[in-house]
């Protein structure tokens, strides 16, 4: 029987790909190289209480004084474990491949709930971002932008941008239809309608996807160690590799820690957007 | 009266290829075969009415007859699939984008069944939203949504967001958000159907009263017929998406199109249509001022009754004289009743609501006097009559008609 080469395919693909644009992916990798390694040594000279208590601070606004002594119990604890730089390492990476998403993502969304079309053509490539198993995106992060972190910042984002997406084109196809009704009744433009009407009444969805997506970036970015990646991952793979339990307890433990404040920071700023926007 | 809307062969057929339909609508077939035969809907079939300038037309159906689906119509909310809507000698169905969304933000406003306001905003931030997108300045609108926040009675509650207003209160939001535009129409849909009743009756007066100052085209939806006798100049009765009857209330009451519209009529509370002119009967028998106590007497011994009103030469009501009255002048030997202390009698014009002088009607001893503009006696009103009215539920259409001596 027949046997479609599929594999063959997307292996001729890719190395298509590396010989016509390998300068462009080359000049790519440096720039975002350059732009992690400022923020990584610009957030190390920040002495670590100061981010501590910047974490807290924020902890106290979104969500009140017991998140924030637990955020800043969990941070010295990692402090503590002396796992400060590799934390700081996949804060940034989890930061900037987070960031990449919704920059990308929510105008995706945006769009997606406006063109039933583009909604159509979307929905089966997000199905396919989300279920491929997400050590497939290492390899041709690798093979594109070599060992490191823009390679881990790529499969990053593939892996964790659909929830924006979709939470983004939900939240704003749920707005009620007398709400959009009455910004055409008055004569609104459809940027208008946008700006004034939909985002504001699709935000706490919205803020569902992000924190979904932050906590996807999290996670691929711990697997990402496998490309290359700095970071409290590298720690986890090393502590495997040696069969040290407890060195990838610590770093294992140091990821959870930054999972759960990551995770009820955000929370909290969604509870926030949803009072402001009140049930009518 | 200028025609400020008018509306032509308006069909809406729910579907993104309609050709087919309508081309089987022209050759005159029903909604029911249209959908059989090609499974489209027809919401609106064959609809042409005008509405007058500063006039209150209510369009009247049941849910599902099409009726918000007009009102959409008239502003494009829902695309008709063929006929025009006429404003102003422009019609709005030919308008580019750009233009409808225009005239959208200067001719027409909107007020919702659901009051629709937007909850992340405060009551001032919705009233201005229409000037907001017009790129007013923010010292202007305020100033005009102010002004027509205190037009419906709530001032001081700027600040607030809407889930902290009673349905009332939304509502008047909403009609203070549709004023702010300063439209010419204001398009109403079931605007008041979601109100508790006692709210309901109040802010249907409260928009008779501020259209008193405004005098703005009204357009409202409602399928509650009392609500659009009340406020209804003329009322359009729509049913399964086409227009049944179009006419005043009282022709509406009076002389129904069909069966159909006689149901509805015979279910109207008739305290709020009936005026003292309908019920009142034929003042006979009177006696004039030049007659004695003895003809007083003769004519009530023949009618039966222990009182009579006494007029002029010209029928200008006296007041009433009893029975005892006339006996006491006879014995006195009075010659006519220009010598006699008649009693008087409150007097009521015709124009006024039997619901309004109920009370008055079932305490008064005496029968009421109704007057005309002139001080004429034209007709006097006793508490039977007024409840076999009220308790008339009907029969057949003509029955409604006659029953209620309405004029047509």
């Amino acid at each position: 029987m027949y046997h479609l080469p599929l594999g063959l395919w997307v292996n001729n693909g890719v190395e298509w790909l590396l010989n016509h644009f390998g300068n462009v992916f080359d000049a790519f990798t440096k720039s975002v190289t350059n732009v992690t390694d400022l923020l990584r040594n610009g957030l190390g000279l920040v002495p670590w209480f100061v981010i501590i208590l910047i974490f807290a601070l924020l902890a106290w606004r979104a969500k009140g004084w017991r998140l924030a002594v637990g955020t800043t119990v969990g941070l010295f604890i990692i402090y503590n474990l002396e796992l400060w730089s590799p934390f700081l390492n996949t804060l940034i990476l989890v930061l900037i491949a987070s960031l990449v998403s919704l920059i990308i993502g929510i105008p995706l969304g945006i769009l997606a709930a406006r063109s039933d079309r583009f909604h159509k053509v979307l929905s089966p490539v997000l199905d396919f971002m989300q279920t491929m198993p997400s050590f497939v995106y290492l390899i041709p992060a690798l093979m594109f932008f070599n060992l490191g972190t823009v390679s881990a910042v790529f499969a990053t984002v593939i892996f964790s941008m659909p929830p924006v997406i979709r939470l983004t084109d939900l939240g704003i196809r749920q707005v009620p239809a007398d709400l959009t009704e009455v910004g055409e009744a008055f004569g609104s433009s459809s940027s208008q309608m946008l700006w004034k009407i939909q985002l504001p009444l699709a935000t706490p969805t919205i803020m569902a996807g992000i924190n979904q997506t932050m906590m996807l970036s999290l996670s691929m970015v711990v697997i990402s160690a496998m490309i290359g990646a700095q970071g409290l991952g590298a720690g986890v793979l090393a502590g495997i590799s040696q069969m040290d339990i407890g060195k990838g307890f610590e770093y294992g433990l140091s990821v959870v820690i930054l999972a759960m404040i990551l995770d009820r920071l955000s929370q909290g700023v969604i509870r926030n957007s949803r009072a402001a926007i009140k049930k009518s | 009266m200028e025609v400020k809307i008018e509306v032509k062969n308006l069909v809406k057929i729910f579907s993104s290829q309609p050709q087919k339909a309508l081309h089987l609508l022209d050759k005159g077939l029903s909604k029911e075969q249209i959908l059989t035969e090609t499974g489209l809907t027809v919401g609106v079939n064959d609809v042409s009415f005008t509405v007058n300038e500063g006039e209150v037309f209510v369009v009247m159906g049941l849910s599902g007859s099409g009726k918000s689906t007009i009102l959409r119509c008239l502003n494009r909310l829902i695309e008709p699939s063929s006929g025009s809507v006429i404003i102003d000698s422009v019609d709005i169905t030919k308008l580019k984008p750009q233009e409808l969304r225009h005239v959208r933000q200067k001719k027409l406003a909107m007020v919702f069944q659901q009051f629709a306001l937007l909850p992340h905003r405060t009551v001032l931030q919705n009233t201005v939203y229409g000037l907001e997108i017009q790129g007013i300045s923010k010292e202007e609108r305020e100033k005009r949504a102010m002004e027509s926040l205190e037009m419906v009675g709530l001032s001081g509650w700027e600040h607030s967001y809407p889930d902290e207003l009673s349905g009332g209160m939304k509502q008047r939001v909403g009609l203070a958000r549709a004023l702010t535009n300063d439209p010419d129409i204001l398009l109403m849909d079931e605007a008041f159907s979601a109100l508790d009743p006692l709210i309901r009756e109040e802010m249907q007066d409260e928009l008779l009263n501020l259209q008193q100052k405004m005098n703005k085209t009204i357009v409202f939806i409602t399928h509650d017929l009392n609500e659009a006798i009340k406020i209804g100049d003329r009322i359009a009765f729509i049913r399964d998406g086409s227009l049944i009857q179009v006419g005043t209330p009282e022709e509406i009451i009076g002389h129904p199109a069909d069966d159909y519209v006689a149901k509805f009529a015979r279910g109207v509370d008739r305290r709020k249509i009936l005026t003292l002119k309908d019920v009142m009967k034929r003042p006979h028998p009177v006696v004039q001022l030049k007659d004695g106590p003895n003809v007083a007497l003769q004519l009530m011994k023949e009618h039966g009754i222990s009182s009579v009103f006494v007029v002029d030469r010209a029928r200008h009501l006296q007041g009433l004289i009893t029975a005892d009255l006339a006996l006491e002048a006879r014995q006195a030997g009075i010659e006519n009743l220009q010598g006699i202390d008649l009693v008087s009698v409150p007097v009521h014009n015709g124009a006024v609501l039997v619901q309004d002088i109920l009370p008055v009607i079932a305490e008064s001893k005496f029968p009421l006097a109704v007057i005309d503009e002139g001080q004429r006696l034209i007709g006097i009103i006793i508490r039977g009559s007024v409840l076999a009215a009220l308790a008339n539920t009907g029969g057949e259409p003509k029955d409604v008609s006659s029953t209620l001596r309405i004029v047509g």
